[in-house]
């Protein structure tokens, strides 16, 4: 599905990411994981070509990104960013709508989709007509993943998704979430800092570090066979919040 | 903060008529148990300017006036001053003389006088200019050819003469002048009036018969030669008066008595060509006048001044309306192409704001080689400067928006264009629509300072309120370009809540709280 061979990404000469080379197999769902600054939005970046690597390849579904195959690579892709990235000019339902409309999509089977995606996401009806300023914050992120959806992507990206909210919100709207997932059985790469989140939602945690990959795995790998001394310092630190492990 | 814009706007249409409520007001008030004068007039220029300076005279006399201008013909006004429907009204000696009395006074004026007092009619003094037939030539030839009399065209026979068809057939016409002068010429056909103007300007013709006192004389530069042998019946201009209004009305009789001798023919010829050529009111040069000779700030009588502040205001109004969307046209793109390269950006921004401090009365007069005087040149001026404020604001709206927002839309797939159209410019609406009110009111501003090369407008007034010192005239140009600014402003806020999206104003996030 995914596949980052030996990415490399500077900025002003300080390399920010890799050289890191990752896998995402379909139907996968991987968590990025690691404090902040390690690399991981900067990873996702890339995979949506926002931003190309200084060197190294990356491919989707065997295709590889480059500034021509990155548009039409993006429709297939869903990115949902920290409160939703929604555009306040536009209403809920015209957020969701737009690359459709983009696309020429009629207005019935625009209406249709919309539709089904409200059910999925459990978006009460009357927030479409709003606009993101007038709809809480948990409807914005439901909304951000609707609009991820429409066009049915492949993937779904999910940079920090829930950090915006307050802790009731995203206890609901986690479990939402994980429901959806699991519904619509699509590959699922997220991004967060948060080691319960990740355990949460993922098969398997990325866990980097200055821009590479500490160690990959699930979260029991992860506590039983740290690879090195960071690994357990990291997830120690938010130990208070991490569910009990499995029997 | 954004207030309700349609409460604003109707603020600012009441507040238009405002001056004109507050002179009709202060008329009204001033017009208490005075005596009214009631002034008529024929239908052309010449004679609505004289009944204008009769009226200023006696308002300043301290009577109510009404004025009934541009009533149908010479019989008319005599009889309509006979049956005490007018008091006064201005016509000439000759016309008195032939058409009225039907030559029945002897000859001299003091005859003349005694057979209108005797009709029932009271003849002023001279006002101090003729309008007759006269005989005409350029300027310039006229003082190589060193003719100023009519007798002098006997020493040049090979002079082409164009009269008005009228000229030609009358009795007291061309027949009898060349009879009474002895004139050689051959060359003489007969023209339409307009024609004979034409011609004389463009050398297919070298003398023409005209009215002594048409603003034409001034347009073309053309000489008026002195009938020396007295062929010309006398056309003095007078004022026809009731008799008895010196009893009725004693200090509006005395004003009016203060128009002897006092227009020139020359100043008579300059009203008519203000009015006829520069498009200006009969009353607002009567007014002049009356400020220049007689130190009367007159009080503005409403309907003159309803009809200027309209004129003025299409003047102005357009002036704005076109520099303005012109400027949206350029500038938009420009703040666009500024957004989107960095260093021509730069640029971009550097040259408008260079524009921006060059004194308007410099740029005014930059423009006038290229575009000559008039709207032109105002119009590129506000054009010009209409730019720096909508380059900017399209330019600020477009970089300050949010680096996620710009992200989410590249993530989708969206093409830059339909970013453009479908996220950037609807989220930079309101500073670009927030520039451009920026412009339209420093525009309505400084459109004031094109009517220093005769774009007309709010600016009129001004000047000319500066020049005679007259407050009121000013304050007639200042207010209504003042009231203009705010319409506009309420205009503009009127247009955001229709264009940009609710999701972008305050109310939409007051509402969420």
């Amino acid at each position: 599905m995914l596949e980052l061979t030996k990415v490399e990404k500077s900025y002003d000469g300080v390399r920010v990411l890799g050289p890191l080379s990752l896998r995402v197999d379909a139907r996968e769902t991987v968590a990025l994981l690691g404090p902040s600054g390690c690399g991981k939005s900067t990873l996702l970046r890339l995979i949506l070509a926002l931003q190309t690597p200084d060197c190294g390849t990356i491919r989707f579904e065997r295709i590889q990104l480059d500034e021509k195959s990155a548009q039409s690579a993006r429709r297939r892709m869903g990115y949902v960013i920290q409160d939703g990235g929604l555009f306040p000019h536009l209403t809920s339902k015209e957020n969701v709508a737009l690359m459709a409309r983009h696309l020429g999509w009629s207005d019935s089977r625009v209406d249709r989709r919309t539709a089904e995606l409200c059910e999925l996401t459990r978006l009460p009806a009357d927030a479409l007509e709003r606009y993101p300023s007038e709809i809480s914050g948990g409807q914005r992120q439901r909304v951000g993943l609707m609009r991820a959806l429409m066009l049915d992507p492949d993937i779904l990206l999910l940079d920090e998704p829930l950090s915006a909210l307050d802790p009731l919100v995203r206890r609901d709207l986690q479990s939402d979430l994980r429901e959806i997932f699991a519904a619509l059985g699509k590959t699922v790469v997220l991004v967060t800092h948060d080691v319960a989140e990740a355990a949460f939602f993922a098969d398997r945690i990325v866990l980097m570090r200055d821009g590479r990959v500490v160690q990959s795995g699930r979260i029991a790998e992860l506590l039983e066979r740290p690879s090195e001394e960071f690994v357990t310092r990291f997830i120690e630190a938010q130990r208070s919040s991490l569910p009990e492990p499995a029997a | 903060m954004i207030r309700p814009a349609g409460r604003r706007f109707g603020l600012g249409a009441r507040h238009l008529l405002m001056p004109v409520v507050a002179c009709s007001l202060l008329q009204a008030s001033l017009a208490v148990s005075s005596p009214t004068v009631t002034i008529g007039s024929k239908k052309f220029t010449e004679s609505v300017i004289l009944a204008e300076i009769a009226a200023g005279l006696c308002r300043d006399a301290g009577a109510e006036v009404r004025s009934r201008n541009e009533l149908g013909g010479t019989r008319l006004l005599w009889n309509a001053l006979l049956s005490d429907e007018i008091d006064v009204y201005p016509d000439y000696t000759g016309t008195v003389r032939h058409e009225i009395l039907a030559d029945r006074p002897g000859r001299g004026d003091a005859a003349l006088r005694d057979a209108a007092a005797a009709a029932g009619a009271q003849l002023s003094r001279g006002l101090g200019f003729e309008n007759t037939y006269a005989i005409g030539m350029r300027e310039a030839q006229a003082r190589r050819l060193g003719v100023s009399n009519i007798s002098d065209l006997r020493d040049h026979p090979s002079l082409r003469l164009g009269f008005t068809s009228e000229f030609m057939e009358r009795a007291d016409g061309w027949s009898g002048l060349r009879r009474r002068y002895g004139l050689p010429q051959r060359d003489v056909r007969g023209l339409d009036h307009d024609l004979a103007y034409r011609g004389l300007v463009s050398n297919s013709i070298d003398v023409t018969d005209l009215y002594s006192t048409d603003a034409e004389i001034r347009e073309h530069r053309l000489r008026i030669l002195e009938d020396d042998l007295s062929y010309f019946p006398e056309y003095r201009a007078v004022l026809v008066m009731r008799p008895e209004l010196a009893e009725r009305a004693p200090a509006a009789r005395r004003a009016l008595a203060r128009l002897a001798g006092s227009i020139s023919t020359a100043d008579m010829i300059r009203m008519n060509a203000a009015v006829k050529i520069d498009g200006r009111s009969e009353a607002a040069v009567a007014r002049e006048f009356l400020a220049e000779r007689f130190g009367i700030r007159g009080q503005l009588d409403e309907r003159e001044v309803v009809r200027s502040v309209l004129h003025r205001t299409a003047e102005h109004v357009s002036l704005v309306v076109l520099s303005l969307s012109l400027a949206v046209l350029v500038a938009v793109p420009l703040g666009i192409l500024a957004a989107r390269r960095r260093r021509l950006g730069r640029l971009i921004l550097a040259s408008t704001g260079i524009l921006q401090t060059i004194p308007t009365l410099a740029l005014l007069v930059f423009m006038i080689p290229f575009l000559g005087i008039g709207t032109a040149p105002a119009l590129a001026a506000l054009f010009l400067y209409s730019l720096l404020p909508i380059v900017r604001n399209t330019h600020a709206g477009l970089t300050g928006i949010a680096d996620s927002l710009i992200e989410s839309a590249d993530a989708m797939g969206l093409p830059r264009r339909a970013r453009l159209r479908r996220i950037e410019l609807p989220l930079a609406l309101p500073s670009i629509l927030a520039g451009i009110k920026t412009a339209a009111v420093i525009n309505v501003g400084t459109a004031t300072l094109g009517a220093l090369i005769g774009a007309g407008g709010y600016g009129q007034p001004i000047l000319s309120g500066i020049r005679l010192d007259n407050f009121a005239l000013i304050l007639e140009g200042a207010i209504p370009a003042a009231l203009l600014a705010i319409a506009a402003q309420g205009v503009f806020d009127l247009l955001e809540r229709v264009v940009v999206s609710r999701g972008l104003r305050g109310d939409a996030r007051a509402r969420q709280s």
